[in-house]
């Protein structure tokens, strides 16, 4: 069908300059929906914890925003307020709160019993407490649930490609790619953006273990 | 043998002092209205009066759901009283701001409650970092603790809590609760989670560690052998939350209040009481011949020397002085002789 | 005219109820496509799973599963195969096989792993009971374990179920048929009742299927599992 080789890497090297670029824009849309999405989780699980009535109700909700596919959700943004960042941020943010709030309340509700009688009988107040014993005991599902909606940001970024060429990041290319049937760039987008997620996986397991220390010696304990 | 860190860390150790404590018709009621039933509800306390002098253990005991638990958190307000007074060197603790009032309370509980994202280090340092001491004095602190309860400081400051085995972890809550040199502590089956071999060990080591400090001690168990061997004075709970006895040890098992006390304490209360004196104390006979007889240290229990006596199956055994020389001879008759004696302790304390 | 008027007009207009880019057609196309997928991922997924959890080895395999199931966007994953399709098979694999392939890659991890964890998580007291009994491995593994892992599977399975159809709906990019066509064309053609009808059936057969698959578990786990074994 086509005699042309699988990678034109001169056109790859004629590129670089707006690869990076788009790489810059998907770290950028990644890195806002994270801390957006993080900061809203945060007070809603501290609502949670405390309202306890309030937390099925916020289960509920998040579940069947994560169950619609992420596509549908985006095209609507198109069409209801164009092809800008605030729409691409909007489904991101949802889908990262939708990850973080259960995983913060698992969090807090992990804090052993004991810890909380000992603290309390030693006497901490509730704000020493909290601060001192609940967040940092609550750290590690925290973390771990940080690692997992920025890898999994990081793959919605790819589809908001689909809301026009300023946006996507590497996803560009394996849209733009698959329209002109120039697989250099699908092979650009597609491995660039599996690259940068095992990337960030990689790095936020090494946070983990540089902020939960006593978490490593549990396994070695065993 | 103890090592020189542990001597020297004894010689240091400030104390300041201890409290009395004293509870004044306490009650502590579930439900609310009149039909609010006191006796018979899990946890519940009815009118518990007794007074504990400074420096002394007294063991709460009694059977599951009795209050025993209830009137200990009491102390530290934990649980707040619905009615009673409970008077810390005679001032009401309701009057006292309750952090302060805690952190002048040691508090050790059955699960320890270690923290677990804390160093060992850390974690016996917690109150004293909580009342604002210098980085030095706290690592200074947690360390002269930790020789105390028989850890290696350089061994085991920096380790986390999910490295230490249950026994360890117990001396490090005990540790912690020592810290910042309360008058008062409160313990709520502290020893129950280790094996039973770990735990005759941890009792003798804290009955040692009282002798030096001679803080006050209020000590929750369910185990009868337990409170006689640690408590100075026992109070007995039945349930309900209601007092059924007060007193020495020694008291207790030899007089029983009730049928309910005597069944608590157990049918060979009168062995246990032999638990409670030495050969050291027994009058002696002339020895005559002496071979082949058991000897007996002056520290040897009574309980002890009759069991061996029993199985020697011989006319009596040799008591021995502190020197290691032959006092005289002690039978079975001598020791049952014990027994009529009046409990020790009975004298009344304030 | 606002979206919901143009959607619901879209919706009950008859032509979109015939022939075979219709609304049946398409949904058939979604749900054929998506039960396929999924079941070729069950019959992989959930034998291995089951074993590696019952007998311990290989369990790497089910971690770096997991995480590389995280780590790669579907988006991707069905663009990177439309360069490999083509060349196979130019007449079929253009609008068939990207999708399908990523489909059943993609359903794989959520259902290896859950089977794993459920079969692991059982306690190891009442394995070495059953084998204590003199009960057989394989007697053991389905007489026992799966039974107490149910709940966990099933959720895998459901995660899987919905990862499918989202899939696929994506696929329409790509030049899959099904559901997500009718917001490909929608969004081509600026008609707005063709591209919100493809988004709200799109969101109907997610969140149908999630409940149907919810309710399936509730029937399926033993009563006396109404809570969680483990912890």
């Amino acid at each position: 069908m086509s005699t042309e080789p699988l990678v034109r890497w001169d056109w790859l090297a004629a590129h670089l300059g707006p690869i990076a670029g788009r790489v810059e824009q998907h770290l950028y849309l990644t890195v806002i929906a994270v801390v957006v999405g993080f900061a809203i989780s945060f007070l809603l699980a501290a609502v949670s914890v405390r309202r306890r009535r309030l937390y099925p109700f916020v289960v509920v909700l998040s579940t069947a925003v994560y169950t619609i596919p992420s596509f549908a959700i985006f095209v609507v943004l198109i069409v209801v307020s164009g092809p800008s960042v605030f729409s691409a941020e909007v489904p991101l943010v949802m889908y990262t709160i939708v990850l973080f709030v259960p995983n913060i309340v698992a969090g807090f509700d992990a804090v052993p019993w004991d810890v909380i009688d000992a603290a309390d009988g030693m006497g901490f107040t509730s704000g020493q407490r909290w601060w001192q014993v609940e967040l940092p005991l609550a750290l590690p599902l925290v973390v771990a649930s940080i690692r997992l909606a920025t890898v999994s940001t990081i793959g919605l970024v790819t589809v908001t490609a689909v809301l026009g060429d300023s946006l996507g990041g590497l996803g560009y290319y394996i849209l733009d790619g698959y329209h002109r049937t120039f697989t250099t760039e699908i092979l650009v987008g597609g491995l660039l953006s599996i690259a940068l997620a095992v990337l960030a996986d990689l790095a936020l397991v090494l946070l983990q273990r540089v902020l939960t220390p006593w978490v490593i010696a549990r396994e070695v304990a065993r | 043998m103890e090592s020189e860190a542990v001597a020297s860390a004894r010689a240091r150790l400030g104390n300041s002092g201890a409290a009395s404590l004293e509870f004044r018709g306490v009650s502590k009621r579930y439900g609310s209205g009149p039909d609010a039933a006191v006796a018979g509800t899990p946890g519940a306390v009815n009118d518990l009066s007794f007074a504990v002098p400074a420096g002394a253990i007294c063991v709460l005991v009694g059977p599951s759901g009795c209050g025993k638990t209830t009137s200990l958190k009491m102390v530290n307000r934990l649980i707040e009283p619905t009615s009673g007074q409970i008077l810390l060197d005679g001032v009401d603790v309701q009057t006292v701001e309750v952090t302060a009032l805690r952190r002048r309370i040691g508090y050790v509980i059955q699960q320890v409650g270690l923290f677990p994202h804390l160093t060992v280090g850390r974690n016996v340092a917690v109150v004293p970092a909580l009342v604002g001491w210098s980085k030095e004095r706290q690592r200074a602190r947690a360390d002269e603790l930790l020789s105390l309860v028989g850890l290696d400081p350089s061994r085991y400051r920096g380790r986390y809590p999910a490295q230490l085995s249950g026994g360890e972890r117990q001396r490090v809550g005990v540790a912690r609760a020592l810290a910042a040199d309360p008058p008062l502590m409160l313990m709520d089956e502290p020893f129950a989670a280790v094996d039973p071999i770990a735990r005759a060990g941890l009792q003798d080591e804290f009955l040692r560690l009282q002798k030096e400090l001679a803080k006050t001690i209020v000590f929750v168990t369910h185990d009868v052998d337990e409170a006689i061997k640690m408590g100075d004075l026992i109070a007995v709970l039945a349930d309900g939350g209601r007092l059924a006895q007060f007193g020495a040890p020694d008291e207790i098992l030899a007089h029983p209040a009730s049928d309910f006390v005597a069944r608590f304490v157990g049918v060979d209360r009168g062995l246990k009481r032999l638990s409670l004196r030495t050969v050291a104390d027994l009058k002696v006979e002339p020895a005559g011949s002496s071979d082949g007889l058991p000897t007996f240290v002056p520290a040897t229990k009574l309980r002890d020397a009759l069991s061996i006596l029993l199985v020697a199956d011989t006319r009596g055994g040799i008591a021995l002085d502190e020197a290691g020389k032959p006092r005289g001879l002690v039978t079975v008759d001598e020791i049952a002789s014990a027994l009529a004696d009046e409990p020790a302790g009975t004298e009344t304390r304030k | 005219m606002d979206p919901i008027t143009v959607t619901a007009q879209w919706l009950a207009d008859p032509a979109q109820w015939e022939g075979p880019n219709g609304i049946p057609a398409r949904l058939l196309e979604h749900l054929y496509i998506s039960g396929v997928s999924l079941g070729i991922a069950v019959l992989v997924a959930l034998p291995l799973g089951l074993w590696i959890g019952h007998t311990g080895r290989l369990s790497w395999l089910v971690l770096s599963s997991a995480n590389a199931w995280r780590a790669l966007p579907s988006f991707a994953v069905i663009g990177l195969l439309v360069p490999f399709t083509t060349r196979i098979d130019p007449s079929l694999g253009f609008t068939l096989y990207p999708t399908v392939v990523a489909m059943i890659v993609l359903a794989g991890p959520p259902i290896l792993v859950n089977s794993y964890e459920g079969i692991a998580g059982v306690e190891r007291d009442l394995v070495d009971a059953a084998r204590g009994m003199g009960m057989r491995e394989r007697q053991i593994l389905f007489g026992l374990e799966v039974p107490l892992a149910l709940p966990v599977i099933a959720t895998g399975i459901r995660l899987a179920a919905v990862q499918v159809i989202a899939t696929a709906t994506l696929g329409a990019v790509f030049g899959f048929g099904g559901l997500g066509r009718f917001i490909v064309l929608g969004d081509a053609n600026q008609d707005n009742g063709e591209l919100f009808g493809g988004v709200f059936l799109v969101a109907a057969l997610a969140l149908i299927t999630y409940g149907l698959f919810v309710l399936l578990e509730r029937l399926l786990v033993s009563p006396g599992l109404s809570g969680r074994t483990a912890s």
